[in-house]
C-alpha cells in the first residue's frame, strides 16, 4: 500500500538553507533471521541541529533503523543488509568503517534505563575511560558538563559516589543521557526514552532535547503520538518497515498527506 | 599494543581455552587407549570374559569385576533415587522457607565431603555394626558398599533434581491450584511431570557418581572378585572395577599385562560414564521440546 | 470419608513421607560429622599439626599430609583457575551458536562424569610416564587440575551468563569492545560466582584420593618435598593409610586426621557460601 505513494523525496518540503542533511540514509534494506522487524527500500535525510522523530505502531521497524544509524545491529542476528547510510559523506555500512570511533560520534539512550552497577560518576565517565581518557581532572569536568546538560547536576552533585542504582527512574533516564553527552557526540538517538517515565522527569527529558538539539543532530523514537507532535522538527511515519511519509512535524501532523498516516495520527489503528 | 590487537589476541586465548576442553577429551582417551589396548593383544577375549580374576596366575577374567560394580551401583541406586529425589521435592515444594535456608547449603556440605572420611567410617563403624546386627560373615560386603554409596549419590540427585523443580514456571503450579488441586496434588500431577526432564538428569548423574566411585568402596565391599550370586550376594564381600584399579595398581610392574588390563578396565569405566552422560543429556533435550511443543 | 477429607489425608501422609525421606537423608550425616568432630578434636593438639608422624605412623603428627594437601591444590589452582576461567568467559560471552560450541558443552559434560580413578589412570600414563615428572607434586596437581576443570568453566560460565546482557549492549553503544565489556563489567561483576566455583573445586581436589594414588602420594617421606618433581604425603591419603593399612593404628590418629580433613572441608564450604550470599545482597541489579 505504502508504494501506491509517490517516492518520499518528493513530498519532502525544502529545507531551510542554513541546515544541512546530516546523516542521508539511501535504499536501506535490512533483514533479520527470522524475519521480524525488517526495513525495506528506506530512505530519509536527517538534518542537522534538528530533532527528526520517527514514529509508527510497534514493529514497523522504527529501533531498528535507529540502531542502523549505531550499528548496534551488528550485535544481532542480520541476514541481509543492504544500502548506504552516510554520516557527513562517509558509508558507515561499509565493512571498512571504525565502529566503534562512529558509536562515540552516534551515541544512543535506550527505552529503560539501563545504568551500569557503579557510582552515578563512574556511570558519566564510563565512555571516556573506554576511549582512553585517564586524567582525572579531564574526566571531572566531563562529568560535570554532562550532568548540567542533561539537567541533572543539582539533584545529584552531592551524591557523585553513590551508586547510580539508587537513583530514581527519572533520573537514572538523565544520567544515560549524561553518559552519551560526556563523549561529545555529535548524534543523538533516543528510542522512547520517556517510555517508563513520570510526566515531570518526560518534561525535564524533552525540556534537555529541545536545547541540545541546538548542537546535535537528534533522532528520536516517542512513545506517543502526542510527544511526537510535541517534538519533532522534522517527522517520518514508519509502517511495516516502509517510509510512507516524512515532512517537517508542524506539516506532517496537521495536514498528513497519505492517508495511512493520517489513520495513525487519528488513532484508527496502531 | 593496539586495541585491535589486544582484542584479537584475547578472543585468540578464551578460544583455545575453550577448545581445551575437546581436547583434553580427546588426549585422555587416546593415553588410556594407548595403554590399555596391548591388553587386548595379550590376553585373548575369552578369558577376558571369564570368570575369574586372578592376577597372580594371569588368570584376569573381568565378569566378576563388571557385575561387582553393577550390583553395588544398583543398589546404592535402590536406596538414592527414593530419598533423593523425595528430599528435593520436599526442598522445592515443601519445606518453609528458613527450612530451605539450612537444607541446600547442607546438602552442598553433604556433597563436599570426602569419600574417604566416608570409607572410614564404613571401616570403623558401620561394617562391624552390620556384622553384627545382622550376624554376617563379615561387615565388609557390597551392601555395606551400596549404603555409603547411596548416601554419596544422594547430594548430587538432590541438587540437580531440586534445580528441575525449581524451573518449573510458577504458572504451572498456581494454574493447578486454581483449578482446586491441594498442594499435593499438584506436585504430583503437575510439577514433577513438568520437572520430569531435569529429574531424570538428576538421577543419571547420580548413577554415574555411584558407578565411578572409588575409595569409599574399596575400603568397605570386601575386595573379594568373586562372582556375585543370587541375592544373598548382596551381603557377601565383592569387588568394583574402580577399587580393583585402585587396589593394585600400585603393586602391578609398568608395561606387564596386569598393567595393561587395569588400563583396559580404565577404558571401559570411560566408556559406561561417557554413556551415562550421554544419554542422561539426551533425555533432557528431548523431554524439553515436546514440553516446548505443547505449550506453543 | 468424603473425597475432600481424603485428598487431605492423603497429602498429610504424603508430606509426612517426604519430611521423613529428607531426615533420613541428612540426620546420618549430621551424625557422622559430629561424631568425627566428637572423636577427633581431642586429638588435635599443636603437637598432632605441627610434628611429623612416627611409630609407623602410630604417633607423632600429620604434619607433611597438611602440607601436602596444601602444595597439591595450591598448585593445582595456578593451572586450572586461568584456563577454567577464560573458557568460561568463552562460552559465556564469545562463542558462536555453532557445532564447535556444542560439542565443547558435551566435552565439558563428559570430562565431569569420568571416574575420579581413571583420572589417575590418565595422569599416571600422561604426566608421571610420559611426560617423566614421576611421582611428584607437579603431576598430581596437574592431574587434579584436569579433574577440576569441568566444575570452574561451568560455574565461569553460569556467572557470567547471569550478569544482565543490557550492560554488554550499552557498553558497546558507548564505544566500547568485547573484552572491555568483559573486564570492566562481566568479570568484576560475576567474580563472586567465579570465586565460589573455584573454592568448591579446591575443596573437591583437597578430599579425593584417587587422582593422587599413583601420581604424587607417598604412604611415609622423612622430609618435606623440596621441588615440584618430589612426591608428597597428603591428608586424603594418609586417612585412607591409616585406616586401613597399618595394624595397631591408635583410633586417636585416625578419628584426628579425618577431623583435620573434614574442618578444611567445612572450612572451604563456608568461605564458598559467605561470598556467594554477600555477593547477592549486595547485588545492584
Amino acid at each position: 500500500m505504502a508504494s501506491q505513494i509517490p517516492f518520499p523525496f518528493i513530498a519532502q518540503q525544502p529545507l531551510p538553507p542554513a541546515r544541512s542533511a546530516k546523516i542521508v540514509i539511501e535504499h536501506l534494506t535490512l533483514v533479520y533471521s527470522d524475519g521480524r522487524e525488517s526495513l525495506r527500500d528506506i530512505s530519509l535525510t536527517l538534518p542537522n541541529r534538528a530533532v527528526t522523530v520517527l514514529f509508527g505502531p510497534a514493529g514497523g521497524g522504527k529501533s531498528t533503523l535507529l540502531r542502523a544509524i549505531n550499528r548496534l545491529n551488528d550485535l544481532t542476528d542480520v541476514k541481509r543488509m543492504q544500502g548506504h547510510i552516510w554520516i557527513d559523506g562517509l558509508d558507515i555500512l561499509d565493512p571498512a568503517t571504525d565502529v566503534i570511533a562512529l558509536r562515540r560520534r552516534v551515541g544512543m539512550v535506550f527505552a529503560r534505563p539501563v545504568v551500569l552497577p557503579m557510582s552515578v560518576r563512574q556511570n558519566v565517565s564510563y565512555g571516556l575511560e573506554l576511549a582512553g581518557q585517564r586524567d582525572r581532572r579531564r574526566l571531572s569536568e566531563a562529568v560535570h558538563r554532562s550532568l548540567e546538560a542533561a539537567a541533572l547536576w543539582d539533584e545529584v552533585h552531592d551524591r557523585l559516589d553513590q551508586p547510580a542504582a539508587s537513583l530514581s527512574g527519572g533520573q537514572q533516564q538523565r544520567l544515560c543521557l549524561a553518559r552519551v553527552l560526556a563523549l561529545e557526540p555529535e548524534v543523538i538517538l533516543l528510542d522512547e526514552p520517556t517510555s517508563g517515565l513520570d510526566p515531570i522527569s518526560t518534561e525535564k527529558v524533552e525540556t534537555s532535547l529541545h536545547e541540545l538539539k541546538n548542537r546535535y543532530t537528534i533522532v528520536l523514537v516517542p512513545h506517543s503520538i502526542q510527544q511526537a507532535a510535541r517534538m519533532a522538527d522534522h517527522a517520518a511515519f514508519i509502517l511495516d518497515g516502509e517510509l510512507v511519509e516524512y515532512a517537517p512535524g508542524r506539516e506532517l501532523f496537521v495536514h498528513p498527506r497519505h492517508p495511512r498516516t493520517e489513520d495513525y495520527i487519528e488513532g484508527r489503528f496502531g | 599494543m593496539t586495541s585491535a590487537l589486544r582484542e584479537r589476541l584475547v578472543a585468540v586465548a578464551v578460544r583455545v581455552a575453550g577448545i581445551s576442553a575437546i581436547a583434553l577429551l580427546l588426549v585422555i582417551f587416546f593415553f588410556l587407549i594407548q595403554q590399555g589396548l596391548p591388553a587386548l593383544a595379550e590376553v585373548p577375549l575369552p578369558d577376558l570374559i571369564g570368570s575369574r580374576w586372578y592376577p597372580i596366575e594371569g588368570t584376569f577374567g573381568l565378569v566378576p569385576l563388571v557385575l561387582g560394580s553393577l550390583l553395588v551401583t544398583l543398589a546404592a541406586t535402590l536406596i538414592a533415587v527414593p530419598l533423593g529425589v523425595a528430599t528435593a521435592v520436599f526442598i522445592a515444594e515443601v519445606a518453609p522457607r528458613s527450612v530451605r535456608e539450612v537444607l541446600k547449603p547442607f546438602i552442598e556440605v553433604m556433597a563436599g565431603l570426602p569419600s574417604v572420611m566416608l570409607g572410614f567410617l564404613g571401616i570403623a563403624i558401620l561394617a562391624p555394626e552390620l556384622y553384627h546386627r545382622l550376624r554376617l560373615t563379615t561387615g565388609l560386603t557390597a551392601f555395606t558398599g551400596a549404603l555409603l554409596l547411596g548416601w554419596i549419590a544422594i547430594p548430587t540427585i538432590v541438587s540437580v533434581a531440586e534445580d528441575a523443580l525449581d524451573a518449573v514456571p510458577r504458572g504451572y503450579r498456581d494454574g493447578a491450584l486454581a483449578l482446586g488441586a491441594n498442594r499435593w496434588q499438584t506436585i504430583w500431577r503437575v510439577t514433577l511431570p513438568a520437572a520430569r526432564g531435569g529429574v531424570l538428569t538428576a538421577v543419571m548423574l547420580g548413577i554415574g557418581r555411584a558407578f565411578g566411585e572409588t575409595m569409599a568402596v574399596m575400603m568397605v565391599t570386601g575386595n573379594a572378585a568373586v562372582i556375585p550370586r543370587g541375592w544373598g550376594a548382596l551381603f557377601q564381600p565383592v569387588r568394583t572395577m574402580t577399587a580393583t584399579i585402585a587396589a593394585e595398581m600400585g603393586e602391578v610392574a609398568g608395561g606387564s599385562t596386569h598393567y595393561h588390563v587395569l588400563f583396559l578396565i580404565g577404558i571401559l569405566l570411560f566408556l559406561i560414564s561417557l554413556a551415562v552422560n550421554l544419554v542422561g543429556a539426551s533425555v533432557v533435550f528431548r523431554a524439553r521440546t515436546r514440553a516446548e511443543r505443547i505449550l506453543s | 470419608m468424603n473425597a475432600r477429607r481424603q485428598r487431605q489425608w492423603t497429602q498429610r501422609a504424603g508430606f509426612g513421607l517426604l519430611t521423613l525421606a529428607t531426615i533420613v537423608t541428612t540426620l546420618p550425616i549430621l551424625l557422622i560429622v559430629l561424631l568425627i568432630l566428637q572423636r577427633g578434636l581431642a586429638a588435635i593438639t599443636p603437637e598432632f599439626l605441627l610434628a611429623f608422624p612416627s611409630d609407623g605412623l602410630r604417633a607423632g603428627g600429620i604434619f607433611p599430609a597438611i602440607l601436602g594437601t596444601v602444595l597439591l591444590t595450591f598448585t593445582m589452582t595456578l593451572v586450572v583457575a586461568p584456563l577454567g576461567i577464560a573458557a568460561g568467559i568463552y562460552l559465556a560471552h564469545y562463542a558462536p551458536d555453532n557445532r564447535l560450541t556444542r560439542s565443547i558443552r558435551i566435552a565439558i559434560l563428559n570430562l565431569a562424569g569420568i571416574p575420579s580413578v581413571v583420572y589417575g589412570l590418565f595422569g599416571l600414563a600422561f604426566f608421571v610416564i610420559f611426560f617423566r615428572m614421576g611421582t611428584s607434586i607437579l603431576a598430581g596437581a596437574l592431574t587434579l587440575a584436569i579433574m577440576t576443570l569441568p566444575v570452574v568453566i561451568t560455574t565461569t560460565e553460569e556467572a557470567v551468563r547471569s550478569v544482565p546482557n543490557s550492560f554488554h549492549v550499552v557498553s558497546v553503544s558507548l564505544g566500547g569492545t568485547d573484552w572491555q565489556s568483559v573486564r570492566r563489567i562481566l568479570l568484576p561483576q560475576g567474580l563472586p560466582g567465579i570465586l565460589t566455583g573455584v573454592i568448591l573445586g579446591v575443596e573437591r581436589a583437597a578430599g579425593e584420593t584417587a587422582p593422587i594414588l599413583f601420581t604424587a602420594a607417598a604412604v611415609y617421606l622423612p622430609h618435606l618435598p623440596t621441588s615440584p618433581l618430589d612426591p608428597t604425603m597428603a591428608l586424603p591419603y594418609h586417612l585412607y593409610v591409616v585406616s586401613t593399612q597399618i595394624p595397631g593404628m591408635p583410633a586417636g590418629v585416625q578419628y584426628g586426621t579425618a577431623a583435620v580433613l573434614l574442618i578444611l572441608v567445612l572450612l572451604m564450604n563456608i568461605i564458598a557460601t559467605v561470598i556467594r550470599s554477600r555477593a547477592r545482597a549486595r547485588r545492584r541489579w
